[in-house]
């Protein structure tokens, strides 16, 4: 299969505060906040970046990536 | 089975599990974190009004009272406001973990079953009865419920398993970090808001006293309008104002300042709280509102379980008591909201500057009034809110 770029979110977790704001947000329902640990489903996550651009601490990130 | 299960234990879950259990109903209580009330996600200030108006105030839950609010122009100008005018999240600071165990102990006292460490990760309506499926330290199993109502906070996803999208988007929410900050000068009988596109664009800084020489110091930002994270403001500004602090804890959250959300009902559920947007699109404040929101779909549910009847006509009862209590005032709020963030900080100085000076305490509308006789055409579309 030929290899394509795909966007995903990835978590620094030396900075993820587990606020939930991420949650909110997605409309996909792409992340689960399990107590104090981000989780991010990926094969549900677009990559459209609006769980970064909400992040309160700055702790979400999205990369381009090959699959 | 269950009359009802309630997910998420803060004011508003706890509130609901108590109304509902006093008045007879079979309750569970459902709380994803291994501890209620921690990480708290709060500036924790509540009007004295709106908590006595449910809970006896106890010192042990008050971390300090104050007699009003200072606010400053982004160019430093101050107008002072007394506590009973400056709106609802003035009056009290709480210790909000400490405040929302005692909450959810006056349910379990009232008869709530009580479970934490334990998610609610799947809902299933089937010949109106809701089978939910909880986890909890890697076992799985099932419950059967008549009514679920939604507490479970900003990052609710019960509502969308019932086919209501409360998404937010990034005009739709404030993004927050707080810092409580030891080693700071302030006035601890006051709360402090700065406001200011500069420092805080779409949102505004706060400071909150703990106690004589602590206070919650935060910060919540729109994200549609924000350069930078809310941290980084927050940083930049209390490096100017409290160089000397030291922070010796830090939160973060969001807040919905959607306003009034169409319905918070659908066939055997109830959202409340900030699961059903409930907060205060201007001040942000969410606790008074979601324990009146627990309140009345307590209320709700009791008299369904009396009737037998859990459909989202029924259930509209609820819609009726939050709107008329404040649902629609949070549509007016998010309308005045649309127009303050159009406001640039020139204007916002000049506002503050026409605010007469003799006069020392005025009450927000006195202030907004004020504001529409000099500026008729910067409020003219939300005068219905003033007048």
């Amino acid at each position: 299969m030929p290899k394509r770029m795909k966007k995903k979110v990835v978590v620094n977790r030396y900075k993820c505060a587990y606020c939930g704001a991420c949650i909110s947000v997605c409309k996909y329902n792409a992340n689960e906040l399990v107590e104090t640990f981000l989780l991010i489903y990926e094969d549900r996550c677009t990559g459209c970046g609006v769980c970064a651009k909400v992040c309160p601490m700055g702790a979400l990130e999205v990369i381009k990536c090959t699959t | 089975m269950y009359d009802v299960v309630i997910v998420g234990a803060g004011p508003g879950g706890s509130v609901a599990a108590k109304t509902c259990a006093e008045n007879g109903l079979n309750v569970l209580l459902v709380e994803k974190r291994q501890e209620i009330g921690v990480p708290v996600r709060c500036a924790e200030g509540i009007s004295k009004d709106a908590l006595e108006r449910f809970v006896e105030p106890k010192k042990f839950f008050i971390a300090r009272e104050v007699v009003g609010a200072k606010i400053f122009a982004p160019d430093g100008t101050e107008i002072t406001l007394s506590e009973e005018k400056a709106g609802n999240e003035v009056g009290y600071v709480l210790e909000r973990k400490v405040f929302d165990r005692y909450l959810a102990k006056l349910a379990s006292k009232a008869g709530a079953e009580v479970l934490v460490k334990t998610t609610a990760y799947s809902f299933e309506r089937k010949d109106d009865v809701v089978k939910v499926k909880l986890r909890r330290m890697g076992e799985e199993w099932e419950v059967e419920t008549k009514i679920v109502i939604g507490a479970d906070g900003v990052e609710s996803r019960v509502a969308k398993f019932f086919g209501i999208d409360t998404t937010l988007k990034p005009n739709e929410v404030e993004s927050c970090v707080q810092y409580l900050m030891t080693n700071i000068e302030f006035d601890p009988d006051y709360c402090y808001f700065w406001l200011g596109k500069s420092i805080a664009p779409g949102g505004y800084i706060w400071l909150f006293p703990k106690g004589e020489s602590s206070a919650n110091v935060g910060i919540g930002v729109m994200p549609s309008l924000a350069k930078k994270t809310p941290k980084e403001y927050l940083d930049e500004f209390v490096d100017k104002r409290f160089s000397d602090g030291r922070i010796v804890e830090l939160v973060a959250g969001a807040v919905p300042v959607c306003g009034e959300i169409k319905t918070a009902v659908a066939d055997n559920l109830m959202l409340v709280g900030d699961a059903a947007r409930h907060a205060d699109p201007i001040t942000g404040g969410g606790i008074a509102n979601a324990m009146k929101a627990g309140y009345y779909a307590g209320k709700v549910a009791v008299e369904a379980v009396e009737k037998n009847d859990f459909s989202a006509k029924f259930l509209k009862r609820y819609d009726k008591l939050w709107k008329e209590d404040f649902g629609k005032n949070l549509a007016k709020k998010r309308k005045l909201q649309q127009k303050l963030l159009k406001m640039d900080d020139e204007t916002l100085n000049k506002i503050f500057h026409s605010i007469p000076k003799n006069i020392k305490e005025l009450s927000v509308r006195a202030i907004v009034l004020e504001i529409f006789k000099k500026y008729p055409k910067l409020l003219w579309d939300v005068k219905d809110f003033i007048f």
